[in-house]
């Protein structure tokens, strides 16, 4: 039993003669696995996460997220996007509640369980190496701290699918690489199935259990790549020689599909 | 680091001083070139009109106050009411914007002819007219204010199962706030145009009324205090404005904290 499904689908945007994004597009995902999408730009990565997350619905094929058909927005993913898009005129503990405010299923008790929310939210402050920062207004943080609150905010309402959308993208090499951890140790912490889409190969190399390359559009699946590293895996793997082995075989086939296009 | 402590209080002084220097400069003109009182009164002249017919002065300038912000208060809630309206929904925005700039298209001045025909000489149609003019700012900024959401805070809602109104009501009414009391202080310097231009046009009370009077009277110096009058009232009336956007939407301005 997978927890996401995508079956044979084919997704166009703007009518009949508009553009193909995805075609013949096939993705199965474990429970608790890590996915890392890649892929040349323009390859239907993010139409992935909106069809996988039911903010698109597909034309043909079906997308079935823990066994059930998705036709409207679910609330069981959380979703972080390279803008950390912290609401300014709340406090980064404010922002972080902003899911619980919507989800419905937690949207009745925030009032009255405000309490146990706010602890929950701080104990995940604690984990991104953030303690203390609740008060602050996103403003007077920094990109990377801005993009931990991110990963709060999309964690808080105990998502069973985490979508990350090139969370790292904007920010410099050693604190995307302390947010790597971050996200390894979130992810190894608790039963969470992430789905990364990155235009980093060795991102995807180092956190993710398989690698999904898909084509240029319309995307489709062309790869699908075993991570075999041991877990916990931490930062010297970046230098190892198979780990260079596996981001290179992935640049290889991508320029492979960029040219194909 | 004392040089850092006088800038500012230069800067917080330089509104009297550049106002000052104006007067002194008109009042300089004025002996200079022997200007006649019917052309142009020295401030000294107007301060004296100010002093002499302070009563009716007083009482006007309490009426255009009394119009203009009933007005104001009326194109705040409709404009916002409008505002929010036209950015919910694209149809509705589709529908009602080119009415609206159609309608703000035409000129005030020929509206108020109207207004007196139906509701006759009086306050209402001053009322009437100040809402009319300061109405389309406060519309226009609201609706953009939504218009701006970031398509992926909206999408990470949605895919929580938000509803519309709550998009609305989370980020979308907040986002638009600091639009909102921006487009206040616009709307309010407005509302006074409004005001005296229906009092002027027609109607028997208010500073418009007054200074109409005054000019055929050749009464120069009564027109220019009635100007000074309403120039205060603006500044008042538009830095209380810029007081309430500082307190309500402070996190939009945070340079300055």
């Amino acid at each position: 039993m997978h927890l996401v499904n995508i079956d044979d689908v084919e997704m166009r945007y703007g009518g009949p003669e508009g553009t193909l994004a995805v075609s013949g597009l096939n993705v199965k995902m474990d429970r608790g696995e890590f996915v890392a999408v890649v892929g040349p730009s323009g390859c239907g990565k993010s139409t992935l996460m909106k069809l996988t997350t039911g903010l698109q619905r597909p034309q043909k094929g079906a997308v079935v997220v823990a066994g059930q058909e998705v036709t409207k927005p679910i609330s069981i993913v959380g979703m972080a996007f390279q803008n950390p898009i912290m609401l300014p005129w709340r406090t980064t503990l404010d922002n972080i509640l902003l899911p619980l405010e919507i989800v419905e299923k937690h949207r009745r008790r925030i009032r009255t369980h405000r309490k146990e929310y706010i602890e929950r939210a701080e104990h995940l402050l604690e984990l991104v190496g953030l303690k203390g920062f609740g008060p602050k207004y996103p403003w007077q943080l920094s990109g990377g701290m801005q993009q931990r609150a991110n990963l709060c905010r999309a964690l808080i309402h105990e998502p069973e699918l985490l979508m990350l959308d090139e969370p790292f993208g904007a920010l410099d090499a050693f604190t995307r690489e302390e947010l790597w951890c971050v996200i390894r140790d979130l992810h190894a912490e608790s039963d969470v199935t992430v789905m990364l889409v990155t235009h980093d190969l060795r991102e995807s190399a180092f956190l993710a259990d398989r690698i999904l390359v898909l084509s240029a559009r319309p995307g489709r699946v062309i790869a699908d790549h075993r991570v075999p590293f041991e877990r916990p895996r931490n930062l010297d793997l970046l230098f190892d020689n198979d780990f260079n082995h596996l981001v290179q075989d992935l640049h290889a086939e991508i320029a492979r599909a960029r040219d194909a296009a | 680091m004392s040089g850092a402590r006088k800038g500012p209080t230069f800067i917080q002084l330089a509104p009297w001083i550049y106002t000052a220097a104006l007067f002194l400069l008109w009042e300089g003109a004025v002996r200079l070139f022997d200007l006649p009182v019917t052309f142009l009164p020295a401030p000294t002249r107007i301060a004296e009109a100010i002093v002499q017919y302070w009563g009716p002065i007083w009482t006007n300038s309490l009426q255009t106050l009394y119009t203009t912000l009933l007005g104001f208060v009326l194109a705040m809630v409709g404009g916002l009411a409008i505002g929010l309206l036209i950015g919910w929904s694209r149809s509705i925005y589709a529908g009602l914007y080119p009415l609206m700039i159609g309608f703000n298209a035409i000129p005030k001045v020929a509206v108020v002819p109207i207004l007196i025909i139906w509701f006759g000489i009086g306050s209402i149609p001053a009322i009437i007219t100040a809402f009319l003019i300061s109405f389309f700012p406060i519309v226009v900024n609201v609706a953009t204010g939504l218009a701006t959401i970031e398509p992926e805070t909206e999408d990470i809602l949605r895919a929580l199962g938000a509803k519309k109104m709550d998009i609305m009501i989370k980020v979308g009414i907040p986002r638009s706030m600091p639009y909102f009391f921006a487009s206040l202080k616009v709307a309010i310097t407005l509302a006074f145009v409004g005001s005296v231009l229906s009092e002027t046009v027609g109607s028997n009370t208010g500073l418009g009324n007054m200074m109409a009077a005054a000019q055929s009277r050749f009464n120069v110096p009564l027109v220019f205090a009635g100007l000074v009058m309403l120039a205060i009232e603006g500044i008042v009336m538009y830095a209380i404005m810029a007081w309430v956007e500082r307190r309500m939407t402070g996190w939009a301005h945070r340079s300055s904290m």
